[in-house]
């Protein structure tokens, strides 16, 4: 068995990246794949209370790189799902703690007994960076379409290139279908015709979101099922497994105004 | 409504003004040349070319263009001719 290191980054920070790594490993594991997440944010660890696990913390990837544990010991299993774990950042050290052939080594050794790896990159484009993607097989850069999300994920496009990745995909979160309607905000196409790269999701703006990261309970396994967002992460990890699945449709549905609105943007 | 403001001549919508700001933005970041740097490169071609030629350094023109994630350096320098700016080029340039 080898699985897929799958590094989420964005160059810029609160773009979602940990959301995005939390809700797609948990999706990954609903269908019943063997999943590790790992906080490569050393020394600013949040993976751990968006997935809810916290309080199970004894070992992290620094202690494993360091060898004070196996790499076993450092795997927090989710009880909720039967094959996903957590592998969390150091909280009192700082991204030297780790380098990039470090994450190579522990990486190589994880892919022997799961079939997905996502990393949960840092922001910014330094040390931390260089250690998530150094292992990745697939780097998916997470962004919002806003001027400054757009640039930086522009400049993570041109580095991932230098580092022979092979293309990144692209994943925009965050999406107001209604601004969008009404010419306030980039639009999907926008952001492609800048950035030229693969979209594999577009997750639109979702409170249950802000109120899952509250419960430590990511979307995609929390009781309201039926948010747009839960949907659209559950989608990029259908696409990850290869399968064709069509993009939501994020035209706002309710109300004729926005309706009559985007159709009249359309003809100017 | 972005379209009403177009309608009534206002403005036009903030999201067409942020994708014009990222286009130009990014020409700027793909190719690591500052305006300033473009600026002092257009000042050298201008010394060059008029060593050997009469140009009207205001009408030079030395920009960034973009294709797909190619970026290019297109100089544009209309040629006056006996003393004068060439019609034709006169003609491009003010449409």
């Amino acid at each position: 068995m080898s699985g897929k290191v799958i590094t989420i980054t964005s160059g810029k920070g609160g773009v979602g990246k940990t959301t995005v790594t939390a809700n797609l490993a948990s999706a990954l594991a609903m269908m019943g794949k063997k999943v590790v997440a790992i906080d490569a944010d050393i020394g600013l660890r949040n993976l751990d209370v968006i997935m809810g696990l916290e309080n199970r913390i004894v070992y992290d990837l620094v202690d494993v790189v360091e060898g004070r544990c196996r790499l076993r010991q450092a795997m927090i299993k989710d009880k909720r799902l039967p094959e996903l774990y957590l592998i969390p950042a150091a909280q009192t050290r700082d991204k030297t703690a780790v380098s990039p052939s470090d994450m190579i080594v522990v990486c190589d050794q994880l892919r022997q007994e799961m079939d997905y790896i996502v990393i949960d990159s840092p922001a910014g484009i330094e040390r931390g960076f260089r250690n998530a993607v150094a292992p990745a097989d697939q780097v998916i850069i997470v962004t919002n379409p806003e001027v400054s999300a757009v640039r930086d994920a522009d400049r993570i496009v041109g580095l991932i290139e230098a580092e022979e990745k092979g293309p990144a995909k692209l994943l925009i979160n965050r999406l107001k279908p209604g601004l969008v309607a009404r010419g306030e905000m980039l639009s999907v196409e926008d952001v492609l015709d800048i950035l030229m790269i693969d979209l594999i999701g577009v997750i639109p703006e979702d409170e249950s979101i802000l109120i899952a990261g509250n419960q430590g309970m990511p979307v995609v396994l929390s009781s309201a099922n039926g948010t747009s967002a839960g949907q659209a992460f559950r989608n990029v990890a259908q696409r990850l497994e290869g399968q064709d699945v069509p993009f939501l449709d994020l035209t706002p549905k309710s109300g004729l105004l926005n309706r009559l609105s985007s159709w009249l943007n359309k003809q100017s | 409504m972005s379209w009403l403001s177009r309608i009534f001549g206002k403005k036009e919508s903030s999201g067409a003004v942020a994708k014009q700001r990222l286009q130009m933005v990014l020409i700027h970041d793909r190719s690591d040349i500052s305006p300033g740097l473009l600026e002092q490169i257009k000042d050298d071609i201008i010394e060059v070319i008029a060593r050997h030629l009469t140009i009207d350094p205001e009408s030079v023109v030395v920009n960034l263009a973009q294709s797909s994630r190619e970026s290019r350096l297109v100089a544009e320098i209309p040629l006056q001719l006996n003393g004068r700016r060439q019609k034709s080029s006169v003609d491009s340039d003010s449409e």
